[in-house]
Formats: C-alpha cells, structure tokens, sequence
C-alpha cells in the first residue's frame, strides 16, 4: 500500500474519482456514482453496512470539492465520528491493591480512594492531570482520551452534544494532525483539486498561459519512484515546468538572517500552522514574528514578477498551506495548493504510471533550501546564511530554539515570552518531524528524513548565495 | 533590449549561470549596461535542448561556454547596433 493508513487509501480513492471525472468532463454525471465505485458491496469492508460506507463516501466526494459546511480548510464529518468513549482516567483490572498507594499520595486533588484494596477514582475531583498514571508501577491506571483531542494541541477539538467531534475554527491552525490521527478517518482537509484541474484544462496545453508546479522539498521521500519521475509525471499531467519551493527557502533564509539581526529575536515564518498560533495563542508576540513570506510565497512571487499572467500550484506536505493560500499576503503569488495525497489521485486518474515514465532533473535550490523540509532544517540555513553574509559571531550570534510538533514550540514561546533561554530565534514546525511529519504525507517515518538529507547533498549549488544569485539578476 | 537565460533544472544543470556570468561580464566589457536588460527566466520550454535564452522574442538553444561569443555577437551586439 502506498499509504500508511487505510483511511488515507479511502480519501485518496474519493480523490481520484472526482478528479477522473473532471478531466474527462463527466462529473455533473458521474457524482451519484462514485460511493458505489468505490464501495461496490455486497458485504461491508469498513462500517456496519454498505449503506453507512456509501453514504461516508458521498461526504467525503463533498471535500474533495471542497464543499463543506465551515471556511475552514479542516472540517469533521459527522456521519464518520464514531463517538468514541470518553471515559478518562481510569483504573484498570491491573490495579494490584498494594499498600503503599501511589496513585493516591500523587493525587493533588484527593480523588484517589482506596475501596476493597483497590484505587477507585471519583470524577467529580479528577482533574485529568495523569499523575497517578505516572505514579503506578503496575501502569494499571490508563487514560483514553480521543485520538482526535490528543492529537490537537491548541486544544481546538471538543465534543458536541451528540458525542461527535467538533472544530472550534477560531482555534484551529490548520494543522491536519487530527486528519492523520483520526482512526475512523472523521475529520478530513477539504481539496481544491477541481480548481487546479480546471487551470490545467483551461491553460489548454499551457498556450494560453502557463501552470507552473511549485514542490515542497519533501517530496523527495514520498514517492516510490526516483523524484526525476515525478517530475515527469507533473509535466504529464499538464504543469509547463517544475520548481522547487526550497528555491523560496533559500531566499528567505538570507531574509530571515538579515532580519533577526536587525531585531535581535524571532520567530520563522515558514510553517503557516506555527504562525497561526503565535497569532492566536500568543497575540502579545505576533510582532516577532518574522515578516519574511514563506518559501512557498516566496518563490511564487518570484515567478510571478516574471511572468505575470501564470498560474501556480503549490504541491506539498500540508494542509495549513491551503489556508495559508487564501492570505492576502500570499493570495497575488499561489493560485492553488494541493498535497502530496492530492497529487497521487491526480497522477492515478490520469493513469499515469510514473514507474514507466524517464527522469526529468529538478534542480533549483541549494542543500540548505532543500534541508527545510526536516526539523533544524530552517535553523541550519539561517546559520549559513550568516555565514556567508559575513557576520561575525560577536556582531551577532545565533541560538536557535528548533521545535518540532506544537508542544514544543509552545514550551520555547512560554520560555521566549518570560525571557529565559537565551535563545534569539525560535524555528517553529506544527508537525512531528517538521514537514516530513505533515499530515497530508503520504508516508511517515525515519526513512523521510533520510531522503531529505539524501536529496539535500545531491542539489549543483552547495551555498545558498550560489542558488539564489539568478534571482538578483 | 531584454536578455532571459533559462534557470529551469534542466538548463542549470547545463550550466547556465555559467552563462549567466558571461552574460554579465560581456555586457559590462561592451558597456551595454543601458541597453540591455538582463534576467533569469524559470523555463522556456525547450529543456531537452539547453542551455536556453531568450532575446526578446527571439528563443536561442544550445548555448555553452564555447559558443557563447558567437551568439553574443550575432544576437545581442549586432541587435544592439544595429
């Protein structure tokens, strides 16, 4: 499977018949199709009957055109949430009954009894701090808590009346990491691959203007086939050429070491999730926030300048970069953004088998560019760009903060925000991993970085000044 | 007068910021710094043929080191004078 999950497999199925049907002009009367398609019955594979799948289906054909009922790009589907149980902490059969009572000496609440010999907790008292869990030697106290809930950490994720999940948008950063931890596959990015197919239709083989493909650097682990065929493939698929957006993080990383010297502390623009919650869990350092676009911005407005009347279409890990897109700030410079799963439905309905297809070379960026795509990354550039705009360590001198998933970017934020530390730049990634973790990946896991680092080294240009000197032209 | 050289992967692993410095330099050696705008295009579509520039509207392939001065010549300084 291409896939890590068969939720993913299920979404990109859903994908890849909407888009199936738009390239070949049919969908009006193909929609009322596609559950069955895709759930042909007569037994169930994945819900109580074929019906509920169905119906699970047609929702999804909804976002995958995206037609949802919120503006956010992150939406539940009712029918899929399974409701799962929200029981909290809870003592287990494990519990022993041993005397010395662990659980309830860690208790800072007094919710701990002991009845029987045995731990019983009182949920009227329990705070859910877990330290009784940390406390058993026996791990005979468990907490469940919904996959959903756990995996939102700006606690945006709640649970409505009927026991389903609900988004509070104002929250939200946009993350996806809910869409890639939802085991029943409940809450899911909506997609805007009917606009990109219809950019690529109506550029009529790019005559009457161009569609130009942007690629996140990483791409390099995701598909099975060298990335010279995926290339290939894009072009295929109608993109008049492909550019790297680790091109765009070359440029910012020169902008975003000129600008933390000029003002002694910031936080990175590049990850969009990040900077959506700066700006809605720590209003009061919305103006440490580097003012530098995103690679992705940044490249696309590059190109832009050139050849004013061209579309493009960022292609990446990420759902947050679909919100990131409606930006006045970056709206002039993307018309379009589709991820990595996206593109996969893409290549398939089109029947591309990239297997068959000879290598194109994707060669813009420098290896820091392309090293963005990791956590430390983005620190590892600015530090050579440094470097290399010979600033010696006593002008200025970087102490990055590199955090991964956004339990640690809001540790090094709560740290930055008292002054302890010391450090001056804080490189904040939403995801696990930074990018390669993104949600919309279509593989996780150590490999990814690997690729990355692997793809980094074979770029021509070893400095960034030597990537992004046409650029200045 | 407008001078692109194709950044795209296929002409930059051709080596066309080689070009673009002879661009460069031949620009300022002839003093054509007024006259003629130099740019980086992202790709003309020509990529099994590069390296690829464009003057004006004119596409010219093929370009490399040896026969760089050629070209400069019969596109760039005899437009320019002319």
């Amino acid at each position: 499977m291409m896939f890590d999950t068969s939720v993913q497999e299920l979404k990109y199925k859903v994908l890849r018949e909407v888009a199936r049907l738009a390239f070949e002009d049919r969908l009006e009367e193909g929609l009322l199709g596609i559950a069955e398609t895709i759930v042909p019955g007569p037994l169930p594979t994945m819900r109580c009957c074929i019906y509920k799948e169905r119906a699970i289906v047609n929702e999804r054909v909804k976002f995958a055109m995206n037609n949802g009922k919120t503006n956010n790009v992150i939406e539940v589907l009712p029918i899929a949430c399974d409701e799962c149980p929200v029981d909290g902490i809870q003592v287990t059969q494990a519990c022993r009954g041993c005397i010395a009572h662990r659980c309830m000496n860690a208790c800072p609440k007094d919710a701990i009894k002991i009845e029987n010999h045995k731990a019983v907790i009182d949920k009227s008292k329990c705070v859910e701090c877990g330290r009784c869990l940390a406390a058993c030697p026996y791990s005979a106290i468990v907490k469940s808590e919904r996959p959903c809930v756990r995996a939102c950490k700006p606690k945006a994720i709640s649970i409505d009346e009927n026991r389903c999940a609900k988004i509070d948008d104002e929250k939200c950063i946009a993350c996806g990491a809910c869409v890639y931890q939802c085991p029943f596959g409940a809450i899911s990015d909506k997609s805007y691959i009917l606009d990109t197919i219809e950019m690529l239709k109506n550029s009529e083989d790019n005559t009457k203007y161009n569609v130009h493909a942007v690629v996140a650097p990483s791409i390099s682990g995701q598909f099975s086939v060298p990335l010279g065929k995926v290339v290939s493939g894009l072009k295929k698929l109608g993109f008049r050429s492909v550019m790297e957006a680790a091109l765009g993080a070359d440029m910012v990383a020169f902008k975003e070491a000129s600008e933390l010297v000029e003002k002694g502390f910031l936080t990175s623009s590049c990850c969009p999730a990040f900077v959506t919650y700066i700006e809605t869990q720590f209003p009061d350092m919305k103006d440490k926030i580097s003012h530098n676009l995103s690679p992705m911005a940044e490249i696309a407005k590059y190109m832009k300048n050139h050849e004013p009347n061209c579309k493009i279409v960022f292609i990446g890990p990420c759902t947050a970069k679909k919100a990131e897109c409606k930006k006045e700030t970056v709206s002039p410079y993307i018309d379009n953004v589709i991820t990595f799963e996206e593109l996969q439905a893409l290549f398939d309905a089109r029947d591309i088998v990239l297997e068959g297809l000879e290598s194109e070379p994707l060669d813009n960026a420098s290896y820091y560019g392309r090293i963005f795509a990791r956590s430390g990354g983005l620190s590892d550039a600015v530090a050579q760009a440094l470097k290399e705009m010979d600033i010696p360590d006593d002008v200025f001198k970087l102490k990055a903060a590199v955090c991964d998933g956004i339990d640690n970017c809001r540790t090094a934020l709560l740290k930055a925000q008292k002054g302890v530390g010391g450090e001056n730049f804080i490189e904040g990634m939403a995801c696990v991993d930074g990018c390669i973790g993104g949600a919309a990946c279509l593989t996780h896991g150590p490999k990814d970085k690997l690729a990355v680092d692997k793809y980094g080294k074979e770029a021509a240009e070893k400095s960034i000044r030597d990537a992004i000197f046409v650029l200045e032209l | 007068m407008n001078v692109y050289v194709c950044v795209g992967s296929s002409c930059h692993l051709r080596g066309s910021y080689k070009i673009i410095e002879l661009m460069k330099e031949n620009i300022e050696k002839n003093h054509l710094e007024d006259k003629v705008n130099l740019s980086a295009a992202f790709c003309l579509g020509k990529c099994t043929t590069g390296v690829t520039i464009k003057v004006d509207d004119e596409v010219v392939c093929g370009v490399s080191p040896e026969n760089f001065s050629e070209i400069f010549g019969k596109y760039v300084m005899e437009k320019v004078q002319a």
